[in-house]
């Protein structure tokens, strides 16, 4: 068979080197909205199917004020704006957080999770830069002491 | 209950083996909204320098809750999973996961305690390849509320 020539090479950005980074950068912020289907696809790829995270009469019963997403998905989700930034998945080599507040995802109007990033401090004996992700839902910080480190060319 | 205390300390056997799958990354990446090709083409996985496609960097939690259900779900433990709510968690990569990986975790509690009427718990789950290459440390700090 001959060689698929129709296949276009593959288009990455490039990722960003350490030497394009300082102590103060503003990452690019994302709002990323959440509903019930988000949940659901969450609650299958993670294998974590607690039904707090899609039945509200499940949820209410157990007192919370409605269907809350998964810690896990926003703290996956936040990631985004950091492995965006740097331009590849790969380079987060630490990642915390402290689950603060539950994002509440009403069936109706859904949660739009709003995360920002700014460079902390950079090191460039290891060269690791570690990022401070804001992370808020309905006004509320939903994530504390959020810290994702990268090593960095 | 209370949570028994005599857990803190306590390591558990290796668990089975869980294969990361090409497939679940992509399903992973997906759901929580990650673009990055590395996830899905193997081809720019490989121009990064990576064996396969990668996971993203909270994929490990997938197998990390699977171990932790071993002292959730044990009986002498006392943990009342209705009421447990998850506090903290981290991730030290020491590469990332990559499809094709045959990986074992190994759980560890580190820490059983009690604050403002709830208890806490930390473990630490060591994930490693089956031939022993250590690959992530997932720490995990879930809180059981106390009664009303």
């Amino acid at each position: 068979m001959a060689a698929d020539q129709s296949r276009t090479e593959p288009t990455s950005p490039a990722v960003r080197t350490f030497a394009d980074v300082a102590v103060g950068d503003v990452l690019p912020p994302k709002t990323i909205h959440i509903d019930r289907a988000t949940l659901v696809r969450y609650a299958g790829a993670s294998l974590d199917r607690n039904p707090i995270h899609w039945d509200e009469r499940f949820a209410k019963g157990v007192g919370l004020p409605d269907v809350i997403a998964h810690g896990m998905f926003t703290m996956g989700a936040a990631a985004t704006v950091v492995t965006d930034w740097v331009g590849d998945a790969g380079r987060v080599v630490d990642y915390g957080v402290r689950f603060t507040k539950p994002v509440v995802v009403p069936y109706e109007s859904g949660a739009d999770l709003e995360v920002s990033g700014v460079v902390k401090a950079v090191d460039p004996e290891t060269r690791r830069v570690t990022v401070e992700l804001t992370a808020t839902a309905a006004g509320e910080k939903v994530l504390g002491r959020a810290l994702a480190v990268a090593r960095l060319d | 209950m209370p949570v028994n205390a005599d857990f803190q300390g306590r390591v558990y056997p290796p668990t089975e083996t869980y294969t990361v799958s090409a497939a679940k990354i992509r399903e992973f990446a997906e759901a929580v909204g990650s673009a990055d090709p590395v996830h899905t083409d193997a081809a720019v996985a490989r121009s990064r320098g990576y064996a396969d496609v990668i996971a993203p960097p909270t994929f490990a939690v997938l197998i990390a809750q699977q171990c932790d259900a071993q002292l959730i779900r044990d009986p002498e433990a006392g943990i009342d999973f209705s009421r447990v709510v998850h506090g903290e968690q981290k991730f030290t990569h020491h590469r990332p996961l990559t499809a094709g990986d045959a990986i074992t975790g190994t759980l560890h509690v580190d820490a059983v305690r009690e604050a403002g009427g709830h208890a806490m718990v930390t473990t630490r789950t060591e994930l490693a390849t089956e031939a022993g290459e250590a690959v992530c440390t997932a720490t995990s700090t879930i809180v059981i509320r106390g009664a009303e």
